[in-house]
């Protein structure tokens, strides 16, 4: 298998590094940093150590018993990343750049965040090492999410609302750009996704993969075995990745990824870039995008924030074209439907991100014999979303 | 630079420096506050005295443009500014008039356009050069191999961030003249000018011959004509916007920022 991405960041057409020729060099800079401390030692210590003690990993990958028992099919184990410090994935990647950012000698840290789950994280890390913290949140999330947006505030970044195009995370990440631009000198960019520059899809990939390296050691263990199909859901894509990523090789396994559909495919307010988007170049890469005619990016919608995004990161896009990765795409409905089953099943409030990849499970697992295994990235706990699920029920009940 | 050869960007710097003038660029966005309008502006930038016109091709997402065009973009997008309808703008401005014309964007709507078709048109049209902020040189090989049959020229950025590797490589793919980003930010109005112009001119200057014209944070005669001492033109933006974003009729806007432009080239005259 080749190795992506290539030396310019590129997985085949996608990819790449489409910014500002003012962020040119802190981009190749930050390449170079991460290329030299991934291989040192005391860097991979150091991470592995966090990730232990401070994040708690590794995760457990968990037998659903009574979801499985309920479906009938496929063996469903879930991967426990709701149990990361801060409630999702999101702190895997959190850890390992603000390593980075130390040694780089950067004094301030700034972000964007979506449903805010990457925005808490960054924020737990800035204040774990006594950074400065700027968080880039649109104002539609900000009133959808906030318990996380108090979170943050507690853990002492400034949370900057944006006001601007959408108010979501696309425009949040618009401000952070602007930022970065501004402060490249202090400054370092987490990004939260597979998405950007290079390479910070790579990077992000590879920090994130901690998830698929342990889950092919617990189901060894527990099966004897490796699985048989994985599942995650995709708005950047990367819960996705840190699961698929370790796993590509094995050609036998499926993989799938799970896009927002929104109030559906046929209506444009979903969030399903590869499923209903087009080629397009934004936030520094090529990839697939939701956009009109003449190349505005388009309004998105979803009921999961973390997925009201109008682009992929690019190795999605890469693998959707050569067919190793199946998308599809599970509409608000079933993800709130697949959040009160996980909840009163298996006792467990997921995301409503990982809600979308639940529900994909649940309509696969009936159709699969008892023997297959199935793998569901479960990429984050439900906490910041009761408000939102509880105004929705409340809605529909009347 | 032969005064004969060359695009026509090349000429306009070509013939002041024989003047020993300094070139006025200024940007506006096309469609705001309506296409018609930017036709009227063009033409009155034109009569008080700027060398080059800047067309900003409104897009959803300008990373790197500060509030003012921010809202300008978003103004233009409202009011149905498409690509299509921008060169259509180009086409008709012709009719009236020679100024230079560079394209001012980011890529997607490039992209989405699609390359050969956007090479031809923007040629037919009588654009003369092309800037897309977030196309740095190692990405635009294929726009630029489309480009050079047309003649039309592809600008590229240098920043005060540009170490001498990306010097080397800017200065390598670049025609027309190189665009020398004065801050380290976003475009947008500033009170002071950073301190650095001078020396980071005179350092592009070992890296090319083409002429440099400096942008982002100009938006005063006095700043205007400190620059003019190092460089060899001066761009101006989101002063002019922010002038269209004030009240009044269009007509009224129109005539202020001709006001405006000329006290700028008198500014850089002397």
């Amino acid at each position: 298998m080749k190795r992506l991405p290539d030396r310019r960041g590129h997985f085949g057409i996608y990819g790449g590094r489409y910014i500002s020729e003012t962020l040119m060099p802190a981009v190749m800079e930050l390449e170079e940093a991460y290329l030299k401390w991934r291989k040192e030692r005391s860097f991979r210590d150091e991470l592995h150590y966090y990730l232990r003690e401070y994040v708690g990993r590794p995760t457990p990958l968990y037998l659903a018993q009574r979801l499985t028992k309920r479906l009938g099919g496929a063996r469903i184990y879930l991967k426990r990343e709701d149990l990361c410090h801060t409630g999702a994935h999101k702190i895997n990647n959190t850890m390992g750049q603000i390593l980075l950012a130390r040694r780089m000698k950067k004094t301030r840290i700034i972000a964007e965040t979506g449903a805010g789950q990457h925005g808490v994280a960054t924020a737990t890390v800035a204040a774990m090492f006594g950074m400065e913290c700027d968080i880039y949140m649109g104002e539609d999330d900000i009133k959808r999410q906030a318990p996380n947006v108090f979170r943050m505030k507690l853990l002492g970044a400034r949370v900057n609302p944006v006001g601007t195009g959408t108010r979501t995370l696309k425009d949040a990440m618009n401000e952070a750009l602007r930022d970065w631009i501004t402060n490249v000198y202090n400054t370092f960019y987490i990004i939260g996704s597979v998405a950007g520059p290079h390479p910070y899809p790579m990077m992000v990939r590879d920090f994130q993969s901690v998830i698929g390296e342990e889950t092919k050691r617990q189901i060894k263990r527990k099966e004897g075995r490796l699985p048989d199909v994985l599942v995650a859901c995709v708005g950047g894509g990367s819960n996705a990745m840190g699961l698929f990523y370790p796993f590509l090789r094995y050609r036998e396994i499926r993989m799938i990824g799970v896009e927002a559909g929104g109030a559906g495919l046929s209506t444009d307010r979903h969030g399903a870039s590869l499923c209903g988007g087009k080629v397009g170049v934004l936030h520094g890469s090529k990839t697939y995008l939701l956009q009109d005619r003449y190349g505005q990016i388009r309004d998105t919608h979803s009921i999961a924030a973390g997925l009201d995004y109008p682009g992929v990161g690019p190795e999605h896009a890469y693998l959707h074209d050569t067919g190793r990765v199946e998308y599809t795409t599970v509409t608000d409905r079933e993800a709130l439907d697949a959040f009160k089953i996980l909840a009163d099943t298996e006792g467990i409030i997921p995301a409503l991100e990982s809600a979308h990849a639940i529900a994909c499970a649940l309509k696969m697992a009936k159709r699969l014999p008892s023997r297959t295994i199935m793998i569901v990235n479960l990429s984050g706990r439900g906490d910041k979303d009761l408000n939102s699920v509880f105004e929705r029920m409340e809605k529909d009940i009347i | 630079m032969d005064g004969d050869t060359g695009s026509r960007i090349e000429r306009v710097f070509c013939e002041l420096k024989k003047r020993g003038e300094k070139a006025l660029i200024t940007f506006i966005t096309a469609g705001d506050p309506g296409l018609e309008e930017t036709k009227r502006l063009i033409l009155e930038l034109e009569r008080a005295g700027a060398d080059i016109i800047e067309l900003g091709v409104p897009f959803s997402d300008p990373m790197a443009d500060g509030p003012t065009i921010q809202a300008s973009s978003e103004r233009a997008i409202r009011n149905g500014t498409t690509l299509p309808k921008v060169l259509s703008l180009v086409r008709e401005i012709r009719q009236k008039s020679n100024i230079p014309i560079v394209l001012f964007g980011y890529y997607n709507p490039v992209f989405t356009y699609g390359l050969e078709r956007f090479a031809r048109d923007v040629k037919r049209a009588g654009v003369d050069g092309i800037l897309v902020v977030d196309l740095p040189p190692e990405e635009a090989g294929e726009l630029k191999r489309v480009l050079k049959p047309q003649g039309v020229d592809l600008i590229f950025l240098l920043t005060p961030t540009s170490n001498t590797r990306r010097l080397r490589v800017v200065t390598e793919n670049a025609s027309g003249f190189v665009y020398y980003v004065s801050v380290t930010g976003v475009t947008g109005v500033r009170k002071r000018l950073s301190g650095s112009i001078k020396d980071q001119i005179k350092r592009a200057r070992r890296y090319t011959h083409l002429p440099i014209g400096v942008g982002f944070g100009i938006s005063t005669p006095q700043q205007a004509r400190k620059v003019c001492r190092w460089a060899d033109g001066v761009i101006v933006g989101s002063a002019i916007i922010n002038i269209l974003a004030e009240n009044g009729s269009p007509s009224v806007l129109v005539k202020r920022v001709g006001t405006f432009v000329r006290q700028i080239k008198e500014a850089i005259k002397k």
